[in-house]
């Protein structure tokens, strides 16, 4: 529904010039720090490097060093640090350089800040922002590349986000700085320089979208895609080509890992009644495991195929280039899935 | 390796005793510079008495015994020529008996909880505090109530002695809906918002971050948002922590930035079986602190005179912005690490000797001997005591028991976070969501 709309403003030029989604997630922090003077950003490089990946540029300049603090390298006690702050009533932004790094600090995201509203019984809320580039880049290797939406997915007490264009990245980044508790917010340092269009709406300083919904990119009505950062545009890139040979894909842009729309995957699936899941992270108890196990119990019956999981190898991120090509989806491979999906049905299904 | 260890541990005690006005001047000189190796702040006895306390090292116990009885050899010393007038000046009737009541209460409590625990109406993972009362008591009641506290899982007179009523942590203890947690938290997650006890972590080292961060509120709070905000921030750990990383990492940012933390380290010298003395390379503590730019102080943990005195410089120090100190507390614990280790490995005359310095009967004797207040009145607050741990026992066993629906209560702060269900609306808004359906 949400893409017609967005169709129809395209239609009415109601959309202002493209943003890119750096730029973006910049007038979202600039924005939420203006609005309220409690948020402030934290993390290595952000302050006078103008951020690792440029993402919190011109923002120093603007708020000055106590509210943009550039730390040492020590992602856990920053990490803590944050949390502590949220504790007692400031709403922080903690950057992870990578998400890779994050691990140093996990600990605080778990223990610490997922677990603590529950704990206290309500008493203390922790309404932070952990934020960075999550999975793969290019050539980066192992230790740079890891996806982290299934291992945050998992757990009670967060919230975790993962935008994709630039109004997703918008909105989902206002929400996160508003919301009480604590998000993991999962940027894609390969999106950062993708230019999307994005409307007046969006531009607004009050925009802001739903925590917990998916959007629904692209209708169809022959096999449903899950989708989530990076790899919407691929499965996009797979529809156009899917459309070619007469299968409708319809694309979900989940938004949201935790709390993940089922009602939304559902829907799709028992309209489709086909399922291909994708992401970029391994495969085992991932994000796709949880779309394929949340779907056979809800919509088992209108399943007339197996569910295809589309992910990354199921090995640590080579070097090489070609290697690293076959170790991500790619667009070829989400077509490949799709049709398999519908050529397992009975021919009847095919022409629906 | 061990031998060089027990050297430098045995130093400490030829650092001479000075008077309140000296060890503020040692605070205060340190705040100009930014490494002190060699300055000793905190000190014991004016003679350097540097060969008459090094015994050879027989690996645990005895180094600790031989250094702790001359602490108080000298002290005890002191106390009766000069400076027994100016300990007087330190404390009133009034904070005496503040700091007695605080202290009982502690290890009443404590003692209160092994024998409940026994009679399983405790249960999981129980760390007892006693012996340690005179740390938590100097310092936390030296504190206002928007002061905060961070602790570990031996938090249980911490909270207490920050405010939390016995019969809310009892009943947290117990499991029960009263607690001051919902008896969602349990032993080693207490947190009260009221009283800024902000946990309660079960991972050592973890809070030492998350008090930092409080700290770092409070002056945020005084210089972005100019807020008239004094708030002192203290971290309560043990010695094994001071060998985890986030230490070092929170002492290095605490510093930097002047954060009005003090780092609190309750020095046991155990962790469960592990010796401190085994455990750490540099087993002084305390020499920390000016690695990283901020004053490390050793204290008589035992004394909760002593323990009160450093506190209050250190909290000063911290309310004036001139940034964080560590203060190394030389503690024990009477009991086991838990309630579930059968404390093996702890030498019986190490143990002995500390049940002579326990800080309670070192603190009555003070009271009575000088004339602040009789033995009846002590005692009279004993009796208080027993009967308010008393009556905490019975309210927390008739508090109820969580109802169903407190299983899904409180894990967002915005339970909008258990997302849209199958109806397409959100499922905190179904009236039947908390009602313990186990479809989440």
């Amino acid at each position: 529904m949400l893409g017609i709309l967005r169709r129809k403003l395209a239609c009415n030029g109601n959309s202002a010039a493209p943003m890119t989604v750096r730029d973006a997630l910049n007038s979202a922090l600039d924005e939420e720090m203006s609005a309220d003077p409690k948020v402030f950003l934290m993390g290595e490089e952000v302050g006078e490097y103008q951020g690792a990946y440029k993402i919190s540029k011109g923002l120093l300049d603007k708020y000055g060093p106590e509210r943009v603090v550039d730390t040492p390298i020590t992602e856990a006690g920053f990490a803590g640090i944050g949390v502590g702050a949220a504790y007692y009533g400031l709403r922080p932004v903690i950057e992870f350089m990578t998400f890779n790094f994050s691990m140093q600090a996990i600990d605080h995201i778990i223990n610490s800040a997922a677990k603590s509203n529950y704990m206290s019984a309500g008493q203390i809320s922790v309404p932070i922002v952990f934020r960075g580039p999550n999975g793969a880049a290019a050539g980066v290797g192992a230790q740079h590349s890891q996806c982290y939406a299934a291992w945050y997915g998992a757990c009670p007490g967060l919230k975790v986000l993962a935008p994709y264009s630039s109004e997703d990245a918008r909105g989902l980044l206002k929400a996160a700085i508003r919301d009480p508790d604590p998000v993991v917010f999962l940027e894609n340092e390969l999106l950062y320089g993708e230019s999307f269009p994005i409307s007046a709406e969006a531009l607004d300083s009050s925009f802001c979208l739903p925590i917990g919904k998916a959007k629904i990119e692209r209708i169809g009505k022959d096999v449903t895609i899950t989708a989530f950062s990076k790899m919407v545009g691929y499965a996009l890139q797979a529809a156009d080509i899917l459309a070619k040979d007469g299968i409708s894909a319809e694309v979900i842009n989940l938004r949201s890992i935790r709390p993940l729309d089922r009602s939304t995957i559902n829907a799709s699936v028992r309209k489709t009644n086909r399922l291909v899941t994708l992401e970029e992270g391994f495969p085992q108890h991932g994000v796709g495991a949880e779309i394929c196990a949340t779907v056979l119990e809800d919509s088992f019956e209108y399943l007339d195929a197996p569910v295809e999981r589309i992910a990354g190898a199921d090995v640590p991120m080579p070097y090489a280039a070609n290697l690293e090509r076959m170790a991500v989806p790619q667009v070829d491979d989400i077509v490949r899935a799709a049709k398999r999906t519908c050529h397992r049905t009975s021919a009847l299904a095919a022409t629906a | 390796m061990a031998c060089s260890a027990t050297a430098k541990f045995i130093q400490p005690p030829t650092i001479s005793f000075r008077s309140s006005a000296e060890i503020s001047d040692s605070f205060s000189s340190l705040g100009s510079t930014s490494s002190l190796p060699n300055k000793k702040l905190f000190s014991v006895s004016n003679n350097k008495k540097k060969n008459a306390i090094i015994s050879p090292l027989s690996r645990r116990s005895a180094t600790v015994v031989a250094v702790s009885s001359h602490v108080v050899k000298e002290e005890k010393k002191l106390n009766s020529t000069s400076s027994s007038s100016a300990r007087t000046l330190l404390l009133t009737k009034e904070e005496g008996l503040e700091l007695y009541q605080d202290m009982v209460l502690g290890r009443a409590f404590e003692d209160m909880c092994a024998q409940m625990y026994y009679r399983g109406k405790m249960f999981g993972f129980v760390h007892l505090y006693n012996g340690q009362e005179a740390v938590s008591t100097g310092f936390i009641k030296l504190l206002k109530k928007e002061d905060c506290v961070v602790s570990t899982y031996r938090d249980h007179v911490h909270a207490l002695s920050k405010g939390v009523p016995a019969r809310q942590v009892m009943s947290e203890l117990f499991g029960k809906t009263t607690g001051c947690c919902r008896g969602q938290g349990g032993s080693m997650h207490m947190f009260s918002k009221e009283h800024n006890v902000l946990g309660g972590f079960a991972f050592i080292g973890e809070g030492i971050p998350v008090a930092t961060g409080a700290a770092f509120t409070s002056k945020y709070k005084r210089e972005v948002l100019k807020e008239d905000c004094d708030e002192v921030t203290l971290a309560f750990f043990g010695d094994g922590t001071c060998n985890n990383g986030q230490f070092f990492e929170c002492l290095n940012m605490a510093a930097l930035w002047k954060l009005p933390v003090v780092f609190v380290v309750e020095n046991n010298l155990w962790a469960i079986g592990m010796s401190h003395l085994r455990a750490t390379s540099d087993p002084q503590i305390w020499k920390k602190g000016p690695a990283f730019g901020m004053p490390g102080v050793h204290v008589d943990g035992m004394d909760v005179l002593k323990v009160r005195e450093v506190a209050q410089e250190a909290i000063a120090r911290a309310r004036r912005g001139e940034g964080p100190s560590l203060i190394e507390c030389e503690t024990y614990r009477f009991r086991g690490h838990s309630l579930a280790d059968p404390d093996e490995l702890r030498d019986p005359a190490e143990k002995a000797h500390y049940a002579t310095r326990d800080p309670i009967t070192a603190l009555k004797k003070y009271i009575i001997e000088n004339n602040l207040a009789s033995e009846a009145e002590l005692k009279g607050i004993e009796k208080k005591i027993d009967e308010e741990v008393e009556e905490a026992v019975e309210f927390a066993d008739a508090s109820p028991v969580p109802g169903r629906s407190q299983l899904l209560e409180n894990v967002f702060a915005d339970p909008r976070g258990f997302g849209i269900g199958p109806d397409g609306k959100y499922r905190c808004e179904d009236p039947k969501f908390t009602q313990g359906t186990a479809q989440v």
